[in-house]
């Protein structure tokens, strides 16, 4: 038996192209005679379309053709991909605005040129005339009439469970609390990018596809009217994901549509103003909720309702956000009562889909506060608090009451007393607590807060690789999920190679390529090492065993009396006897060898992590440092412990972000008001300070062959609880802090009223 | 449109004659007319540093400049880092520290830490990480990118 594989900080076999230039995005791709794409958008928030004159446009030399919304009325709007809940479909989205423009961004015509600069300049030439109407933009207002018979309200999602009255009665205590996240979003380094040609076949291609090519494949085929086997979708490198990247867009359509309906390769690349106000936002919720418990702290009841700023439509994620929001939002502790409202109500805004830990940002922000709250009410340690209302682990598997994303939610393993402990002792929380109290005392403005959560991670219900030996010696890893720049090159090649026994350098994963492989649902929910790893765990015995009876013949032994020994086919029980390198087993074969494994879950698995956070308060500014910042993980297992600690510090970075920086915000009239990186504040490496992780893997899924937990959300997850609960520290005003990102006018006004 | 004006951009030790509008970024040029695509464009407007090249020993964000301005200069981009199949020290020392994820923004933080590393080996910590936020990076929370700059430092000593 050689070296385990799994659980190495092995480095990225994904790097090398990407540190020569040699990296393959979707901007970097052209085909002869592309003509480009350019899409005019509209510049008001709300308003009737009277009429778009494009004659100017046309006549530019270079314009191949305009389209305004008449010639595209043919073709359906985007429909769901998740949480497709009835009543849903009059919110979809149009690929060119149909009569009416419902935010700033909203494509209204599209310019077809033969130079990307020509392109603009057309877009330029187009002039819209729009009737403006009265933007909705605040969601806590009654919803206004969307169209006839609708108002702009397109689902109330309740979940609950528990008798929620008699929580509130019998002499329990009882705090309200308004909270509110504003909109952020994603915000990959890389805007999107799309191309489709139509390939000597006949078959349209599409390149630029990220995180779902499969799902969007289906999708494009049905609005197109194709067969499946005449679009096939191809993910070159993407630059980062987090939720936005990948959807299925009204310039995804528009692509296609062009390259069918001109006959000529259509490149379409988004500037990042576009990104700001015309790709999917999150986040952007208010909150007011109640809280009932006991003396000891003790949550009797929780009761939320909120209010989500869906934007202009409702677009691929359907209600997702809303559903985990209000379905995660007890988090670890045990709350016998519970019940969330979520209204999803269409502002004139960006419309919104998911960013990452969608739903558990906002709904970690909004029970740590309230816990934050009853520790202050009560003058009881926070900490202690918490241990009072976590799930004990004699209770696990935990079943929440609850579903999400169509599955029960079962915690499935964990011991979140004990973790708590190591974490708080690990990071040495108490003496930090001390030695800040010193320095408040001396006159520092400083604090410390902390925030627990639960993840979710292996969204089911199937997925299915194939593994096969090449005639090059090679093992070819194809599966259906999409790399966003995680890693999972790396994380499948360690997999397989522990399983098969085999050097991680002999394999090669192919992802994202709709002609490769029929099936696969993609790269979302942290569910690629969950899911494709468990696949791929599960076709390894399968393909060694091909292996073995392949090479049987050739050292003259029974399939059974080899095995794979370091890349080396050989007898199990003696070492010096005669073997075959893979390379040269595969030089004989007349075809690959070749399996098919898949991996089928109904149920999520559920990591869970704390975070903490240092602030210093700059008292002139009202300016919020992070000193230090800590993730505490159980991911079960870690496959790659540094890419398992990379995503965490890259997703704190965010969250990091999105608790004191990051906002979309718009003026009365709904004009975006961060529409560049000047105005939407990604942090950099000032802001952010080295990220201190421990990832624990005392608690494997019993519900996965490998015990994994998926490691993409956990670093953002409790982020803004953390920081609002450290600059409350820092105020020494318990609640100060009601609402993400914290501006440092907030904080000023926290300072003149102390 | 306008009328196109002959160049000469000098890139990578290698002369590349092209023909551009007075308005063609030089991020454009060398992406486009010159080919090399490992120089990349995240917001076009100067802040992500995505863009970012050394031009004669400058890091410079190649999206504010125009080609026509670049003419006579000495541009190398990430293309132009490694030797053959060896990578340059800080190529190596960001494939070592896990630097990079997606690697969108990578081209242009290995050009910045080359210039800044080029100029200065022994730069202090707080000097460098200053001079390491000039770029946006959305993936990797900066911490092993900075740690990968320290230990290129080292060997470029
Ligand atoms: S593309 Fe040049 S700075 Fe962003
Ligand atoms: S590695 Fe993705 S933006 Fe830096």
């Amino acid at each position: 038996m050689s070296e385990p594989v799994i659980g190495q900080r092995i480095r990225r076999v994904e790097d090398r192209p990407l540190l020569t230039g040699r990296g393959r995005f979707a901007a970097d791709i052209d085909h002869p005679g592309q003509l480009h794409m350019r899409i005019v958008r509209s510049a008001v928030a709300h308003g009737h379309v009277r009429a778009i004159d494009a004659v100017a446009a046309k006549r530019l030399p270079g314009v191949v053709t305009v389209w305004t919304g008449t010639d595209v009325a043919d073709v359906p709007p985007i429909s769901f991909r998740m949480m497709r809940i009835s009543g849903l479909e009059p919110f979809r989205q149009p690929i060119l605005a149909q009569g009416i423009v419902r935010y700033v961004g909203e494509p209204i015509a599209v310019v077809f040129a033969d130079d990307p600069y020509v392109a603009e300049d057309a877009e330029d030439l187009v002039t819209a005339d729009i009737e403006p109407l009265a933007p909705y933009l605040d969601p806590t207002l009654e919803p206004p009439p969307f169209a006839p018979g609708l108002v702009a309200e397109a689902a109330v999602v309740r979940k609950e469970y528990g008798d929620l009255a008699a929580a509130f009665g019998g002499g329990a205590r009882v705090l309200e609390l308004g909270l509110a996240i504003a909109r952020q979003s994603g915000v990959p380094i890389e805007t999107r990018g799309a191309l489709a040609h139509i390939d000597s076949s006949g078959v349209l291609r599409f390149e630029g596809a990220a995180k779902v090519p499969h799902q969007n494949q289906r999708a494009l085929a049905t609005m197109l009217g194709l067969a499946l086997d005449r679009i096939h979708l191809h993910e070159g490198h993407v630059g980062g994901g987090f939720g936005i990247r990948g959807e299925i867009y009204p310039e995804d359509v528009l692509v296609c549509l062009g390259a069918l309906r001109l006959n000529r390769p259509i490149k379409w690349i988004e500037d990042r103003r576009e990104h700001l106000i015309a790709a999917n936002q999150s986040r952007g919720q208010r909150h007011r909720v109640r809280v009932a418990f006991d003396e000891r702290g003790f949550i009797r009841g929780l009761d939320a309702e909120f209010w989500v700023e869906q934007g202009g439509y409702i677009r691929s994620h359907g209600v997702t956000v809303i559903d985990l929001t209000a379905a995660m939002m007890p988090g670890p502790y045990v709350i016998p009562a519970f019940r969330a409202i979520g209204h999803v109500r269409l502002t004139n805004k960006t419309p919104a889909g998911t960013y990452r830990a969608p739903g558990r940002f906002e709904g970690s922000f909004v029970r740590e506060r309230a816990i934050d709250a009853i520790a202050a009410a009560l003058k009881l340690d926070p900490i202690e608090v918490r241990r009072v209302n976590l799930i004990g682990p004699e209770r696990m598997p935990f079943k929440r009451g609850l579903d999400t994303l169509g599955t029960e939610i079962v915690y499935d393993s964990g011991n979140y007393p004990a973790f708590m402990d190591k974490a708080l002792a690990t990071f040495r929380l108490p003496d930090l607590k001390r030695s800040l109290a010193e320095r408040r005392a001396s006159g520092e403005m400083v604090g410390l807060g902390l925030g627990f959560f639960v993840e979710k991670s292996g969204l089911g219900p199937s997925d299915k690789v194939k593994m096969s030996l090449t005639p090059d010696g090679t093992i070819e890893v194809v599966c259906g999920s999409a790399s966003l720049g995680q890693g999972i090159d790396t994380v499948l090649s360690q997999i397989a190679a522990e399983k098969l026994n085999v050097p991680i350098a002999a394999f090669r994963v192919r992802h994202g390529q709709t002609d490769l492989i029929d099936e696969g649902l993609g790269a979302y929910a942290s569910r690629v090492t969950v899911m494709t790893g468990s696949a791929v765990s599960l076709a390894a015995p399968a393909l060694a065993k091909k292996i073995c009876a392949a090479a049987a013949p050739l050292l003259q032994r029974r399939p059974d009396e080899l095995a794979l020994v370091d890349g080396r086919i050989g007898q199990a029980d003696n070492p010096a006897g005669p073997d075959i390198t893979l390379a040269e087993l595969a030089r004989t074969l007349a075809a690959p060898l070749e399996v098919e494994a898949r991996f089928e879950s109904s149920h999520m698995s559920y990591p869970y992590g704390l975070h903490a956070a240092v602030v210093r308060i700059d008292a002139e500014t009202g300016a919020v440092a992070i000193e230090r910042f800590f993730v505490a993980y159980d991911v079960g297992r870690a496959v790659n412990p540094t890419l398992v600690e990379g995503q965490l510090v890259g997703g704190a970075a965010q969250g990091i972000g999105g608790a004191l920086y990051e906002a979309f915000v718009w003026d009365d009239a709904g004009q975006p008001l961060a529409a560049s990186f000047v105005d939407y504040l990604v942090p950099t490496a000032l802001e952010i300070p080295p990220i201190e992780t421990l990832v624990l893997e005392d608690a494997p899924s019993p519900i996965n062959p490998l015990g994994v937990k998926g490691a993409g959300e956990g670093g953002i997850s409790a982020a803004g609880a953390a920081i609002a609960s450290a600059v409350d520290d820092a105020l020494g005003n318990p609640g100060a802090i009601t609402r993400l990102p914290i501006r440092p006018d907030d904080v000023r006004r926290h300072l003149r009223g102390r | 449109m306008t009328d196109k004006i002959a160049v000469t951009l000098r890139v990578n030790a290698r002369d590349y004659r092209i023909e551009v509008e007075p308005r063609r970024t030089l991020a454009d040029a060398i992406r486009t007319d010159c080919g090399l695509t490992g120089t990349h464009l995240g917001c076009e407007h100067g802040v992500c540093g995505a863009c970012t090249v050394i031009v004669d020993g400058h890091a410079v964000r190649s999206c504010l400049m125009f080609a026509v301005q670049a003419e006579g200069s000495h541009i190398r981009t990430v293309e132009g880092l490694a030797d053959g199949e060896r990578l340059s020290p800080v190529q190596q020392a960001f494939h070592d520290h896990h630097a990079l994820q997606c690697g969108f923004c990578t081209p242009g933080f290995l050009m910045l830490a080359t210039a800044i590393l080029e100029d200065n080996p022994r730069i202090g910590a707080d000097d460098l990480r200053h001079a390491l936020a000039s770029n946006l990076c959305r993936c990797t929370g900066y911490h092993n990118i900075v740690i990968a700059v320290q230990a290129a430092a080292e060997k470029m000593r």
